[in-house]
């Protein structure tokens, strides 16, 4: 009989093998999906995990694009990890990202067409505002009513759909679109526009803002007192407000924080890759980051390698649309998979596994 | 705008079928959370029924077929979450999310196919004498099947939940788990049994979207109606009846939105149709002021049974 | 009687009963008999193994070795409810009630074939009449008195008729006069026949209830007795195997008042807590003042509005002459008031995290391990180290988990780490609760070198004798209510027992 024993102190080498190992059980398990698809898997899964870097023709393309899409998955995803791991849910990731695409571009359209270098950087505190505020409803309510801010947090994702449906119709359309529904594009508004630091790499501001933030939260957690509050009131938030922590004060942070960075993250997609504010510009990047955020075991240098590793599986899973007609749908639940091979193993790390012979009574 | 299109009998007729989906699923959830499971997943869950339902339903052209598939599928993918939750001991935030995340691509990789189709028609039971009677009759006696049978799944669950001794386990396994299993009980199938049945009715919940409300297969066509059951649970304090009222109130609220919308109100559609969503947080913080009375003890805990 | 009479006329006989867990034998090679009627004590300290016994016989636990017979017949029941079913039931400790259920629902759960509810009702009624237990079905657990809510425990026993009723502790929650009905209730019950397995490490209560005694001692039977022929000590140094240690101290003159409370009232942060109700007190620098009361009459409140996580109103709560009532917890560190919580496991540790991490915790100012926001990881652990050290805690080092000590070693740690930052005043609630003689023995003198220093110690604690031998003056919490301290010295039962709440036994019985 098998049975499970809890260990005396969570395992460091488990801690940092489950999400390989979470990883190499979801390859498997993809590959007898895409089989079942009828698409040959081992193919598959080159075509996702490794084409989309060392392929003659493809490699060039998509390289590039690694870091534009993990950018901004690293960017809401360390600022979900600070919230996790004080058990505060931000799972509306989504919404302050929205709202933070539209605050930061509404701001530089709103200047259209000045060339002031002031531009940019005011978009850029405008999108940290805007989801910062976005993820300060929940957080209010939570803190003055007790609210659940997984429901509140969720809910407002719907709204700030609609709100985005709104705007792109509306206040923020193109004058000159000719009816069509979408802002002025960024590319055409060169003082507005996130453009590559580096040429050629995919790395525009956002990509610098995320490096920064995988640092700043490295620095808070481990050496500075407001981290050790966070994880002290994940562990044991009796204990923690025994030690003096304010939870008012700490849930406003975290989910201020998440807030802000997602708005960030919107506001340099924006203004950036997907250069306009249309209905559907946001891509799911706000979902996508809580696996991110797991997947990284919710310690920011995980999460730099996790947010890499979702981003090929995006790049990967578009090349296998294109190449082997893969259906879009198979990678959004080859990510799921992901996600739930990385909390069944999570139990190698609390808990050791026992095989004792059942033992006559 | 023209008010006058709004025909008041009709609106609250389709109250019940607006109010079904989210009933459906939100008496499911309060069950699991009785037990002391936490399941963030029914969102997940929901949408995977839709699909089911709506596939074997234009499958076998029988959309009672596609709602019992429905519930199985709930019911399978619930699975998935209690042995990770109860078995694996994972976090049940994260696992419910996780289901959600799973199942939104899962059904939408299934139903690329049905995308289009059109869902096999339920005939109306036009239930004699009863339907006849002048405004009530339209109002509660001329519905689909489903919307009795959701009925009747709050009353049973009621019934049990409050007057049987399988109830009373429930419920004493979702207070203290530590006790439940000091007196013998076995915690882990309880909980389990509980998130199929969870699983079950939110699939079946799900199936009533594609085959009766809407009824066709659209990608993310529940769009947080299972959230919505969630914060319904809260608002019901886990209480089948208050669910039910629950469920109602919100149903009511998004026919009026839609109807406002149909006739041409003055507010912009965006607004309408973000209104559902803004009426459930101001719901979650009136009830949140009340304090979180009636939620289970071990709502959310891990459970592991050391001897 | 000897061993063989015993032996053919059992009620249950235990033979070779071993049990193991990783690192420690719970049981090793456990036999002894109960006889029908007979109160069996079972008598050990901490940690000795009788918990781990009393599940084995009550079906929670399978034994790894040996073999049971109930009335001559082969007893290896595989869950509480088989057990149950062959007549032995069991009143738990800890863990066994549901507070949102109402009491019939509590026994209805603990009972294989229940009547329907309004039989229930009525046989509960008519039981809990005819044993001096009164208790109304319908009201909600949560609500219940903690001696109310071992009734419930008992009641759901007796209904099914048993033949061995086991007691795990079960006076630990009761004040004196409420021990005095339950024995009267005991008594009642072997005259009818039932035995009881009574488990229990006070001495005093053993002598004057139990027939029969087993001793254990690190999982093995190592004595039995007749307790009414010996002494306390006797019966205690065939517990611990080695004589006492009693704290010493030499008595000191009082200084100033060093903190005062006036008429503090609070509601409790928690549904089925306890409000405080009007708490006026005065420590004076130098004494121990101790804090008795049952379990659940706002213990942990009083603890709360001290270390400052509930707040109370401005001019309430003073230390040394300053305000200090609407002060967050470090603000008041900073001034030098320290306190530890009852719960380690979550409180006032944090499990998961290393002991250095758990000295940060309450550390952080006194100890200057934070500058300007960033942490002093080196500082941080010598001051880890230097607890471990000073306090004895048996640990491979500052890098383990809290949770991987053992109580009594994560206890000396947490109360090291506030007594090793030199407060003024140190308020500690069951400081021993759950830990050996010999970690308590040595907390007790922590506490009281401290006093000798000049510090103000408060020691809420459940453990009356505890608090006669460490403090200088008495006080109780009885339903959110503090008595007025009266000196410890010629103190009799019957006074701390009214301090406790005796007013309210007297109007049940």
């Amino acid at each position: 009989m098998i049975h499970l024993e809890k260990r005396p102190q969570p395992s460091q080498f488990w801690a940092g093998f489950t999400p390989i190992l979470a990883v190499i059980a979801t390859m498997i398990a993809g590959g007898i999906m895409f089989w079942m698809l009828g698409k040959p898997p081992l193919e598959a899964i080159r075509t996702i995990f490794w084409d989309p870097l060392f392929h003659e023709t493809f490699g060039p393309y998509s390289r590039p694009q690694l870091l534009v899409k993990a950018g901004p998955l690293i960017l809401i995803a360390i600022g979900l990890s600070l919230g996790f791991r004080a058990g505060i849910w931000n799972i509306g990731a989504e919404g302050q990202y929205i709202m933070g695409a539209i605050c930061g571009a509404g701001v530089g359209l709103a200047f259209y067409p000045s060339e002031s270098v002031l531009i940019f950087p005011a978009m850029v505190l405008a999108g940290a505002l805007g989801g910062w505020a976005w993820a300060m409803i929940p957080g209010l309510l939570k803190v003055k009513f007790g609210t659940n801010e997984i429901l509140v947090s969720l809910m407002l994702v719907y709204v700030a759909e609609n709100l985005l449906a709104s705007v792109s119709q509306g206040l923020l359309k193109n004058p000159e679109g000719m009816g069509f529904p979408g802002s002025r594009n960024f590319r055409d508004f060169p003082a507005a526009y996130n453009t590559e630091i580096i040429s050629g790499t995919g790395m525009h501001w956002g990509v610098a803002a995320a490096f920064v933030a995988v640092i700043f939260a490295y620095v808070l957690l481990t050496r500075h007192m407001l981290g050790f509050q966070v994880r002290l009131t994940g562990e044991a938030p009796r204990a923690a407000r025994f030690a003096g922590v304010n939870p008012t004060r700490l849930i406003l942070f975290c989910l201020g924080t998440s807030g802000a960075l997602a708005g960030l993250a919107g506001l340099f997609e924006v203004s950036g890759p997907s250069g306009q504010v249309t209905i559907d510009f946001n891509s799911g990047y706000g979902f996508t980051a809580i696996i991110v955020a797991f997947l990284g075991r919710l310690h920011p240098i995980g999460i730099l390698l996790a947010g890499l590793l979702m981003a090929l599986t995006y790049i990967g899973g578009e090349l296998a649309q294109l190449m082997l007609g893969l259906p879009a749908a198979a990678i959004q639940m080859f990510q799921g998979m992901l996600m739930f091979f990385l909390l069944a193993m999570d139990v190698l790390s609390h808990y050791r596994i026992r095989f004792n012979k059942t033992v006559p009574v | 705008m023209d008010l006058g299109q709004i025909n008041p009998l009709l609106l609250l007729a389709s109250l019940m079928v607006a109010a079904t989906p989210i009933l459906l699923a939100a008496i499911g959830e309060a069950v699991v959370e009785k037990s002391g499971v936490l399941n963030l997943g029914v969102e997940g869950m929901m949408i995977t029924g839709a699909v089911v339902g709506f596939a074997i339903g234009v499958n076998t052209g029988s959309p009672a077929v596609g709602f019992v598939a429905a519930a199985a599928a709930g019911a399978a993918l619930s699975m998935l979450f209690g042995v990770l939750v109860l078995y694996l001991m994972s976090n049940q935030v994260a696992t419910g999310l996780g289901l959600t995340l799973f199942g939104l691509g899962l059904s939408s990789l299934i139903g690329k196919p049905y995308e289009g189709m059109k869902a096999p028609s339920m005939a109306k039971w036009d239930i004699p004498v009863l339907g006849d009677i002048p405004v009530l009759g339209p109002i509660l006696f001329r519905h689909d099947p489903m919307v009795y049978v959701s009925l009747i799944i709050v009353a049973v669950t009621w019934y049990v939940l409050t007057r049987t001794r399988a109830g009373l386990i429930l419920r004493g396994v979702g207070e203290n788990h530590d006790a439940a299993h000091a007196l013998g009980y076995k915690v882990v199938r309880v909980r389990l049994l509980a998130i199929a049945f969870g699983g079950a009715c939110a699939g079946l919940g799900g199936a009533y979207v594609s085959l009766v409300r809407v009824p066709q297969w659209v990608e993310g066509m529940t769009a947080g109606a299972g959230w919505i059951a969630l914060a319904i649970v809260v608002f019901a304090s886990w209480r089948p009846w208050r669910v039910l009222l629950g469920a109602y109130l919100f149903g009511g609220i998004t026919v009026l939105q839609l109807n406002l919308q149909a006739a041409g109100a003055a507010i912009p559609v965006e607004i309408l149709a973000m209104s559902p969503y803004v009426v459930t947080i101001l719901v979650l913080v009136v009830i949140s002021l009340r304090g979180n009375h009636g939620a289970p003890g071990s709502l959310g805990r891990i459970f592991h049974a050391t001897h | 009687m000897t061993g063989d009479t015993r032996h053919q006329n059992a009620l249950l006989t235990l033979e070779g009963m071993t049990k193991a867990y990783p690192g420690v034998v719970a049981n090793d090679q456990v036999s002894f008999s109960i006889l029908p009627g007979e109160v069996h004590a079972l008598l050990g300290e901490n940690g000795a193994g009788k918990s781990t016994l009393v599940k084995m016989i009550y079906g929670l636990v399978k034994p790894d070795a040996g073999h049971m017979t109930l009335r001559g017949e082969n007893f290896a029941p595989v869950n509480p409810a088989a057990a149950r079913a062959s007549g032995v039931t069991m009143v738990f400790q800890h863990f066994s009630l549901f507070d949102a259920l109402s009491v019939a629902e509590n026994i209805s759960l603990g009972m294989d074939n229940p009547p329907e509810r309004r039989a229930l009702s009525a046989r509960i009624r008519e039981v809990s009449q005819a044993y001096g237990l009164p208790l109304d079905p319908g009201r909600t657990v949560g609500d219940l008195s903690a001696g109310e809510r071992q009734r419930v425990e008992i009641i759901r026993c007796l209904l099914q008729d048993p033949k061995l009723l086991i007691m795990d502790e079960p006076t630990s929650v009761l004040t004196p006069q409420e021990v005095d009905i339950l024995f009267e209730t005991l008594r009642k019950l072997t005259a009818e026949g039932t035995a009881i397995l009574y488990i229990s490490h006070k001495l005093e209560e053993i002598r004057s209830l139990c027939e029969h005694a087993t001793v254990l001692r690190l999982g093995k039977v190592v004595d039995t007795c007749d307790p009414r022929e010996k002494s306390a000590r006797q019966l205690a140094e065939m517990m611990v195997g080695d004589t006492l240690h009693v704290p010493f101290r030499e008595a000191a003159e009082p200084g100033p008042v060093a903190l005062s409370m006036s008429g503090v009232s609070m509601k409790s942060p928690t549904e089925f807590g306890t409000d405080l109700r009007n708490i006026s007190l005065e420590v004076r620098k130098g004494e121990v003042l101790g804090v008795g009361g049952v379990a659940g009459n706002g213990q942990d409140e009083l603890l709360a509005v001290l270390s400052g996580e509930s707040r109370a109103q401005n001019g309430t709560i003073t230390l040394a002459g300053t305000d200090i009532g609407a002060m967050p917890p470090n603000a008041r560190r900073a001034r030098g008031l320290l306190t530890a919580p009852e719960e380690r496991l979550g409180h006032s540790a944090a499990p998961d995290m290393s002991l250095t991490e758990n000295a940060l915790l309450t550390g952080a100012v006194r100890e200057k391990l934070v500058n300007r926001g960033f942490l002093r990881w080196h500082r941080t652990k010598d001051f880890a180290r230097k607890i471990i050290t000073e306090f004895d805690v048996r640990t491979p080092g500052p890098d383990n988990a809290a949770g991987s000590l053992s109580g009594g070693n994560l206890q000396k740690f947490v109360i090291g780490r506030e007594v090793l930052q030199r407060p003024d005043v140190l308020v500690v609630n069951q400081p021993t609760w759950g830990v050996d003689a010999s970690a308590a023995a040595a907390i007790r003198q922590s506490l009281l070198d401290l006093a000798q220093n000049g510090a103000a110690v408060v020691v809420i604690s459940q453990d009356l004798d505890e608090l006669m031998e460490i403090s200088d003056r008495f006080t109780a919490l009885n339903e959110g209510r503090l008595a007025d301290p009266v000196p410890t010295q010629g103190l009799d039962v019957e006074t701390i027992g009214l301090m406790m709440g005796g007013g309210e036994t007297e109007s049940a019985a």
